[in-house]
This record gives C-alpha cells, sequence and structure tokens, in this order.
C-alpha cells in the first residue's frame, strides 16, 4: 500500500469510530439539529406574525426569509459537537495511544472533521424536514438545491475545522463546549432573522461584513430565488479562508502538544 | 550478547529550568524485562514517553527495537506496544470494538483482526463483557484491555507506565502473570514502577530511577544487596554481649547507644539460620531482634545522597558484609 492509501484506510478507521460515537450517543448531535429547529418554531408562531407585518408580509413571508438562516444556524451549531469530541479525545489516554502507533497522523483530525461535516449534514436534513413540514416552500430548481447543499457543506467544513482547533486549545470538555458559543451565535448578528439594512448602523456595518451574512444571503438566493449578487463568491472564499486558518491551526496545535 | 531492544546515551529533557532527564543511559538486552523503579516526578514517564515517540529528547540519542526515535519515529511505533499510566481506551465502544479498532489501526485484514480480537478477549478474561463498553468496567478490567489493545500488534518491545498503580492485590498479581507470559514469547518489557517488590518479582534488571539520573543499576539481589534496609537488627542488654557480638559480626553496623547491631541480610530464612547459628557459635544470646525489609525508602537512603539527612537516619548506610 501506498502512502495515500494508508491516510485513506487510516482516516476510514477514525472515521467509523466517530460516526459510531455518534450514533451511540445520539444527543449531542440531535441537539445540534433541535436548536435550530426550537429557533424556527419560536420565530415563525411567536414573532412571525410581527416580524413578518414588519418587513411587509405575513408569517408565511417570514417563514420563507427565515429559514435559510435557521439553516445555517443548523451548521453553525454543529460546532459545538466537533470541539467537545475533539477535547474529549485528547484529554484521555486514547489520543497517546494514537501518537504511539504507526498511523497516519491526519488521520486522526481528518477522522473529526469529516464525521462532524457528514454529522452537520445529517442535522440539516432534519431541520430542512422540519421547515418543509411546517409550510416552507421553494421554487429552486434541483440544480440550485445541489448548490446549496455544496455551499452548506463548504461552510461545514469551515466551521468544523475552526471548531476542531477550538477543541484542541481547550483544556476540559467543559471550556470545549463554551468556546463556539461565538460561532453558534454569530449568525444572529446577521441576516439570518431580520434584514441587515434594519439593525443600528454600527451593527449593520458588523453584520454586512461577518461571514454569516453573504452565507445567509446565498442561500436565500438559491433557495428563495432572490439576488445574491457577488454574495456566492463573498461566501466560498470566506469558507476557504476559515477552512485554512482552521486546518493550519489545527494542524499545528496537534502536533506540538502532547495532553494528558 | 544478545542485541539490544532499548538503548539510550546520555537521555535529556527538561522543562524550562527544571531538569527532568539528565543524561539517562541505558541498554537493555532483547527478550528482558527492564523496571525503571523511581519516586514519583522521578522521570519514569518523561523516559516512557521519549521512549515511545510522544515527546522529543532534548539531547542524547535513543533506539528503540533497532530504530531511532527523533529520525526514525515510524519505525519505533511500528515495533511498540504501549500501555500507560492512565488507561487509553475509548470509553464510548464496547471492549471488542476498542480490539477491533487497534485491529484495523495495524491494518490487520478483517478475518486477521477479528481471531486476534477474539483471542485476546479470552486470554484477558474479558470474553463475557466482550460487548459492553469500556465505561462500565472496574479498574482491573480497563487496565486489562489496555493491555490487550497494546498487544494486538504483537510488538516487540512493551512499554508498561506503573501497569499496577492504583490495582487491587489480584488485579496486580493477573498484571504480573500477564508480563510473565509476555516474555515468555520472547517480547522485551519495559516497565516502570515505584514498588521494589514489583521490580524484584518481573524484572531482569532494574534501575533506579532519581531526580532525572540513573542511581543505580542492576539484577534485584544486586541491588538489595546496596540496600542497607534489608537487615536484621540484633539488641543486646549487656554491654559485654554487645561487644562480643560485635566481634562476631565484624560488618554489622553498631547503634552504641541502643546496644543494638545491624546485621546486613534478607532476612530469608537460610540467613537467619546462619545468623543464630553464629550468635550460639559464640554463645552470644539477642535480647531482642527483628527483621527489617527493604522498601523503596531504603533504596533511596542507600543511594540517593540527601535522602540519608531528609530522614533522620544516623546508622552507616554501607554494609560491607552480606549473610548469604
Amino acid at each position: 500500500m501506498s502512502t495515500l492509501t494508508y491516510a485513506v484506510h487510516d482516516s476510514m478507521t477514525m472515521l467509523r469510530r466517530n460516526l459510531k460515537h455518534a450514533l451511540r450517543y445520539p444527543s449531542v448531535s440531535l441537539g445540534a439539529a433541535m436548536m435550530p429547529i426550537l429557533m424556527l418554531l419560536l420565530f415563525v408562531y411567536a414573532f412571525g406574525d410581527s416580524i413578518g407585518a414588519g418587513m411587509g408580509g405575513g408569517r408565511d413571508a417570514y417563514l420563507e426569509y427565515l429559514t435559510p438562516g435557521i439553516i445555517i444556524m443548523g451548521v453553525a451549531a454543529g460546532a459545538m459537537s466537533t470541539s467537545i469530541a475533539v477535547c474529549s479525545d485528547m484529554t484521555e489516554g486514547i489520543i497517546n495511544r494514537f501518537r504511539t502507533m504507526n498511523i497516519t497522523r491526519s488521520s486522526f483530525m481528518t477522522g473529526h472533521v469529516v464525521g462532524s461535516v457528514i454529522q452537520t449534514m445529517v442535522s440539516i436534513v432534519l431541520v430542512v424536514g422540519f421547515a418543509l413540514a411546517v409550510g416552507f416552500r421553494s421554487d429552486a430548481s434541483p440544480l440550485e438545491w445541489l448548490a446549496a447543499a455544496g455551499l452548506l457543506t463548504a461552510i461545514a467544513f469551515a466551521v468544523t475545522w475552526l471548531s476542531a482547533a477550538l477543541g484542541l486549545i481547550s483544556k476540559t470538555v467543559e471550556s470545549a463546549s463554551n468556546k463556539p458559543l461565538l460561532v453558534q451565535f454569530l449568525p444572529f448578528l446577521g441576516s439570518a432573522f431580520v434584514p441587515a439594512d434594519s439593525m443600528s448602523p454600527g451593527l449593520r456595518w458588523f453584520a454586512e461584513n461577518q461571514p454569516f451574512t453573504p452565507m445567509t444571503e446565498t442561500l436565500r438566493g438559491l433557495l428563495s430565488g432572490s439576488a445574491i449578487g457577488d454574495n456566492g463568491w463573498i461566501s466560498l472564499a470566506w469558507c476557504a479562508g476559515i477552512s485554512l486558518v482552521g486546518y493550519v491551526w489545527s494542524r499545528s496545535l496537534f502536533n506540538s502538544t502532547t495532553k494528558r | 550478547m544478545p542485541p539490544a531492544a532499548v538503548s539510550t546515551i546520555g537521555l535529556r529533557k527538561s522543562y524550562g529550568d527544571k531538569t527532568v532527564l539528565d543524561g539517562i543511559d541505558l541498554r537493555i538486552p532483547a527478550g528482558s524485562v527492564f523496571a525503571l523503579l523511581g519516586p514519583n516526578g522521578a522521570g519514569k514517564t518523561t523516559t516512557v514517553q521519549i521512549l515511545s515517540t510522544l515527546i522529543a529528547a532534548d539531547g542524547g540519542q535513543a533506539q528503540v527495537a533497532g530504530h531511532d526515535v527523533a529520525t526514525s519515529p515510524d519505525g519505533v511505533r511500528a515495533a511498540i506496544g504501549v500501555t500507560g499510566q492512565f488507561s487509553a481506551l475509548d470509553d464510548l465502544l464496547t471492549a471488542e470494538e476498542n480490539l477491533l479498532l487497534m485491529a484495523d489501526l495495524l491494518r490487520l485484514g478483517k478475518r486477521e483482526g477479528r481471531s486476534r480480537t477474539e483471542e485476546l478477549l479470552h486470554r484477558f478474561d474479558i470474553a463475557d463483557v466482550a460487548d459492553k463498553r469500556a465505561s462500565t468496567f472496574s479498574g482491573g478490567m480497563r487496565r486489562r484491555l489496555d493491555l490487550a489493545m497494546t498487544l494486538v500488534g504483537d510488538p516487540q518491545v512493551i512499554f508498561l507506565d506503573e501497569p499496577t498503580t492504583g490495582l487491587d492485590p489480584r488485579s496486580r498479581r493477573t498484571m504480573w502473570e500477564t508480563v510473565r507470559s509476555l516474555v515468555a514469547g520472547g517480547t522485551t518489557v519495559f516497565l516502570t514502577t515505584q514498588y521494589l517488590d514489583e521490580a524484584d518479582q518481573l524484572a531482569d534488571r532494574i534501575a533506579v530511577l532519581d531526580g532525572g539520573r540513573i542511581v543505580a543499576e542492576g539484577t534485584a539481589d544486586e541491588l538489595k544487596a546496596q540496600i542497607p534496609g534489608s537487615h536484621v537488627r540484633l539488641r543486646f542488654t549487656e554491654p559485654a554481649e554487645y561487644e562480643s557480638a560485635a566481634d562476631a559480626f565484624p560488618g554489622a553496623a553498631r547503634d552504641d547507644e541502643d546496644l543494638a547491631l545491624r546485621v546486613a541480610g534478607d532476612g530469608g530464612l537460610d540467613a537467619l539460620r546462619a545468623l543464630i547459628d553464629r550468635l550460639d557459635a559464640a554463645g552470644i544470646r539477642a535480647a531482642d531482634f527483628s527483621v527489617h525489609t527493604p522498601d523503596l525508602d531504603d533504596v533511596f537512603l542507600a543511594l540517593t545522597g540527601d535522602g540519608a539527612t531528609r530522614t533522620g537516619t544516623s546508622t552507616p548506610l554501607h554494609v560491607k558484609e552480606t549473610l548469604r
């Protein structure tokens, strides 16, 4: 076997391990889907009428506006399970066993990241299914759905690599579960719930320049037919940038730390 | 001389200002059991971490199974198995899944992985809990599963870092038997321990590590001969008897205040019989008689300079004569 087939084989082994964990303890992965679903219910049924009215439509119009934002929130919510999983492996003895075995070094992180992305995508399917069940309708073509799936995967990769690094710098599982809160909260300060131009000037500037806003707008464009403009490219650039930073950061952390 | 499974020259490691290892030289022949004996903080775990490629040394050289730990870490990793001080299990997986995970990572192939797992589950007496999660296991079971995972790849050299710390006496005995059976199969075992009796039971050679230096090395018997703690204490009531006893045991350490003699020996029956015979032959009767078996404190009293002042023992430490 060549180095590459070893790397693939080892990463697959690690991935199977992580998916087994996720299946055995579904509470963390389901929790990642529950938060956006509850938010969807809260905002549509509690605030939907008034926010919808404020935006010049009704509850149904707001559901259409809100759903892409909720989906993006679902991707961000996956961050927590990644950093918890990485941190708990690092603080338990098993990581030292892996480190003393002749396995591809990168397979540990690759297994975690790919596993988390798959988990996130599963929870996104749940969220979308739920949104459809409460009345969300999209006029997206199959190609647009595919592009949406591609975009979400790219965002999930970016968020996951970043959270993997957050998991690596955390000394305890508790702090690993707190650090990604910032990432999870970020969609609120964007156009996920209300348009950015309805915000106060300072917040508006932030909302317009933070990564989740172009991502939300791109997804909204793909699912609801609103204008995407440059948001598509900006989103992909953010994804690539965040993934790269998360990856390089994780790699240097993983190679330099021995935790017990 | 058989080839060395582990050899180090001048191994050094420090964390900031604190020197943890201050020039460690070791040579461990293949197929033997080597024990690194020392108290907490002596540098035992650091030594294992360097030899098992977990951390890099600051200076010196180390070879394991013919591979240099610095330049060929993957070669070392392919040849070793490590059971650390803290269990390295996947708590969320069952015992069987933990072993199969190791088999997968060792790229054993499905059939071989299965049969190896099956064999180890039986050998370590965990077959009946094979489908229970590791998190539900007791300390002894965890240690057994941990060691079983280390053995999936049939490593040439096994590192056991304090394998019995925290175990109950029965689990400890089981662990000892396992180590013995490993050696019988030709594996080299490098173990660390704080227990002298454990090193005594298992190891062909023992090195005593203190403050980052090897302060003594040898077989268990060689080391014991250096330990003044292994002695018989004879106390007398009459100064005259005390003096004639001192003449009969010229190598014994004197305690003039208590009229007591400290005669080196291992406290075994033969040694005791020889001692009593000698007392009888000299026609002396001891008022009081007690056997002191060595423990780690004694080793350090004898082998480290500041140990003696620390514990306040005033008796001379090096006793030349042994009753054997």
